[in-house]
């Protein structure tokens, strides 16, 4: 990535984004003020097959369903929602590790951007569009951070072999200078250069955490998706790996999509917020916004449900309303049996995701009741 | 408050509590005491349970906390005598004092720990009188069943209902736990559920035989924030309307802090400090309960970075002399902390226990000091 990216600050937003906007040309911005990525309608459907031998389509899940907006070089961006929301699907989908039904994925390629193989528009390339060959040479610069630290390390690879081997089939570097930089990696990531021989199993939670981050860093990304990196962490090690990839940020320009279900962690660490119930972004908004003014009724919910450490702030517990099932979504408002505020409207009209105010995007028929 | 610490046994399970303000506490429901729990390994002997000692009294939920390794799962596993070669229970008592029927007398307490592996008062409790949720979902349920299936056999075991009454039951608490659909998700295996659902499967199984005492291994961390408030919900309902009491694990202190009305807090195989949750969580005294509280990301304000313990959890074989913490303890005092034997838990108040021997030295000046220095 460029040298001037990562002396972007890692504040808010500058521009505005345009997730109502489907068409909106991702690259409008200038300079280094134009988002790192845009998405724009990303759909992923996954096939629902009927039981037996002949596995005839009888349905499908819509796992991600129109999922539409601008990452800035540097941000963080909190992805959030229910259990079976479609975050991993969304996260996934973006990076290519699954296949997009529709949808455009423009990313910025800076000055990489001279490869005549890619299709480029403006200094950006679709990558919902491009070819398997062609994705390889932009691999390395979109990473994933896995949730279980056990079981996404190979148990039979050593640290180093862990580590270093994105380097090996990118054929970037190998021998010494290999070693010096999975010893660089380590130690950046807190690990020591001497755990390189070890195998996964003969490390702490936290400890093997830091290996996946040291693996998906070794390439030097520039987007990371970290999926729920730190849930599985108590919170000691957790704050550690947390400072870790905000320090990291800082050092190397890293933007993230940071997908998680602890509000505490995501409020702490990220810009701005996308809240996603049933394959949608409901709504999109910096950080402070979504936890002291939230502008959906899911949004709301959702917060009601943090549990504080003080015994002396109680919560609701009192939940009753259903899950969405993204197999079997009802007309309108996905969350219209759950909401309080549902009328008419809401059984019919599928709300879109609409600018309410500056920088902020609420799909909700009734978001302007709940200023 | 699972009070007595370490020494006194148990005498008259419905002794007034002296000094404190109620005229009568809750009997104990359970009492474990001096639990030694061993791992034969090739490295040597690992002592992942050394000395803990607890009450658990009828009706009240007590929470075991503390950093990931530190013997929390060994320790509820033996409750339910779950402890698999190469590990055994080396020493310790664990005692279970049943709910007497209504008005009838106390019945005698029976000790788990003692029990040989065939005894069938074992298999009477688990699933029981004592059933537990597992933190690994996966463990507890067969591949090769329906979740109904298993759910029917956990309540035919243990209760006298036909299949179908016992098929209505695994409905309703299906529904309980937030199923959508149970009367269809019923005839599903678990691989065609989502993680989260099958975690629910497993609670539903827990709950569905109205256990006395109900251990909690992490029963929510892999769900999300409105399924972990309802089933928080749920555990709350099983305590107001069963009596129930409750061991909960959890590595979130926002569900300790909404549903404990207890705190044991355990390093390196031992418990460190205990307390009501809300003496433990507003006032801890153990150091490294403070810290650990410090690392949470709602307590440090905006975007600072978050405090974190330094260094980390040393390995069970090489344990630290004097107080294990005091490594990694930013009160820790040279020629004290660092030799001799472990800390005992001492009794500094009716309801509080500390294993520190600085407790009563460090002041609010000592810790706000320690946030300026950086920690990593
Ligand atoms: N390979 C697949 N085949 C069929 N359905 C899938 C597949 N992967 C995911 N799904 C479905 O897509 C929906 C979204 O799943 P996804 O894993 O993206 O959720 P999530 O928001 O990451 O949830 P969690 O918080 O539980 O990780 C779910 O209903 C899931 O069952
Ligand atoms: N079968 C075993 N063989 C050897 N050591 C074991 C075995 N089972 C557990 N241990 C050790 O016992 C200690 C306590 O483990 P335990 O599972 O109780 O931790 P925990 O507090 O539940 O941690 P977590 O929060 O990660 O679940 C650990 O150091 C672990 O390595
Ligand atoms: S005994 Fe010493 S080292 Fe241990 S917690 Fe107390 S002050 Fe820290
Ligand atoms: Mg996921
Ligand atoms: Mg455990």
């Amino acid at each position: 990535m460029s040298p001037a990216d990562s002396t972007l600050p890692n504040g808010p937003l500058l521009k505005e984004p345009h997730p109502d906007t489907r068409s909106a040309d991702p690259a409008a911005g200038e300079g280094t003020l134009s988002p790192l990525l845009s998405v724009r309608g990303l759909c992923k459907y996954f096939p629902v097959k009927s039981k037996g031998l002949f596995q005839k389509q009888v349905g499908e899940v819509r796992a991600a369903d129109g999922i539409t907006f601008d990452l800035m070089p540097g941000e963080t961006l909190g992805l959030v929602g229910e259990s079976g929301c479609g975050k991993t699907t969304t996260g996934r989908t973006i990076l290519r590790a699954l296949e997009p039904t529709s949808g455009e994925v423009w990313f910025r390629l800076g000055e990489e951007g001279a490869d005549p193989r890619l299709p480029v528009k403006d200094g950006y390339v679709d990558l919902a569009k491009l070819s398997e060959d062609q994705l390889i040479p932009l691999r390395t610069r979109m990473q994933m951070i896995f949730q279980d630290p056990f079981s996404s390390l190979n148990p039979r690879m050593t640290v180093r072999d862990i580590v270093g081997e994105p380097m090996l089939i990118h054929k970037i570097c190998k021998g010494s200078e290999l070693e010096d930089r999975i010893s660089d990696m380590l130690t950046k990531v807190g690990l020591k250069p001497e755990h390189r021989t070890r195998y996964p199993h003969a490390f702490s939670g936290g400890q093997r955490q830091r290996i996946g981050i040291a693996r998906a860093l070794m390439m030097n990304p520039s987007l990371v998706v970290c999926d729920e990196a730190v849930s599985a962490l108590d919170v000691s090690v957790q704050a550690q790996v947390i400072n870790l990839l905000q320090d990291l940020q800082a050092e190397m320009g890293l933007t993230y999509i940071f997908i998680a279900h602890n509000l505490d962690v995501v409020r702490h660490i990220c810009d701005r917020i996308a809240v996603m119930y049933a394959g949608r972004i409901v709504e999109l908004a910096k950080t402070e916004d979504i936890f002291k003014h939230p502008q959906h009724p899911y949004t709301r919910l959702l917060l009601s449900a943090v549990p504080n450490p003080d015994p002396d702030t109680p919560m609701n517990m009192d939940f009753t309303g259903e899950v969405a099932d993204p197999g079997n979504l009802p007309q309108g408002c996905a969350f219209a049996p759950r909401c309080p505020l549902c009328t008419e409207i809401c059984k019919h009209d599928t709300p879109s995701l609409l600018n309410v105010s500056k920088d902020r995007y609420s799909a909700c028929h009734h978001s302007d009741q709940l200023f | 408050m699972p009070l007595s610490l370490q020494s006194e046994p148990h005498s008259d399970p419905h002794a007034a509590l002296p000094g404190g303000g109620r005229p009568e506490r809750e009997p104990n429901a359970l009492e474990v005491e001096d639990l030694r729990v061993y791992f034969d390994t090739e490295e040597g002997e690992i002592r992942a349970v050394d000395g803990v000692s607890f009450h658990m009294r009828r009706g009240r939920i007590l929470a075991l906390v503390g950093e990931s390794g530190c013997g929390k799962s060994v320790t509820s596993y033996s409750i339910l005598r779950l402890i698999q070669s190469p590990g055994r229970i080396q020493g310790g008592s664990i005692r279970f004092y049943p709910k007497p029927a209504d008005g009838g007398a106390e019945t005698a307490p029976i000790d788990i720990a003692s029990l040989t592996e065939k005894d069938e008062r074992l298999f009477d409790l688990r699933g029981g009188k004592i059933s537990m949720i597992f933190q690994e979902p996966m463990t507890a349920l067969s591949p090769v069943h329906t979740v109904g299936n298993q759910i029917i056999e956990a309540i035919r075991l243990h209760q006298d209902l036909d299949k179908q009454q016992a098929r209505d039951k695994a409905v309703e608490m299906l529904g309980k736990v937030g199923i959508p659909g149970p009367e269809k998700r019923i005839d599903q295996y678990p691989f065609e559920m989502s993680g989260g659902m099958r975690q629910r499967v497993v609670i539903a199984m827990a709950l569905v035989c109205n256990p006395e005492i109900l251990i909690a291994d992490e029963p929510t961390t892999a769900l999300d924030v409105t399924i972990q408030a309802q089933i928080m919900g749920l555990i709350k309902r099983l305590q107001s309307e069963m009596n129930t009491s409750t061991l909960l694990i959890t590595h979130d202190l926002g569900v300790v802090g909404q549903l404990a009305d207890d705190v044991a807090v355990m390093y390196l195989g031992r418990i460190v400090e205990q307390g009501n949750v809300r003496e433990l969580m507003k006032n801890p005294r153990h150091p490294y309960t403070l810290m650990l509280l410090k690392s949470l990301p709602g307590m440090s304000a905006g975007k600072a970075r978050l405090s974190s313990i330094k260094g980390s959890v040393p390995s069970l074989r090489e344990l630290p002399a004097g107080c294990p913490f005091h490594p990694r303890c930013p009160f820790a005092v040279k020629g004290r902390c660092d030799v001799g034997d472990r800390p005992k838990l001492e009794k500094v108040s009716e309801t509080r226990g500390v294993a520190c021997i600085r407790w009563n030295e460090i002041t609010d000046g000592d810790i706000a000091a320690i946030d300026k220095e950086p920690t990593r």
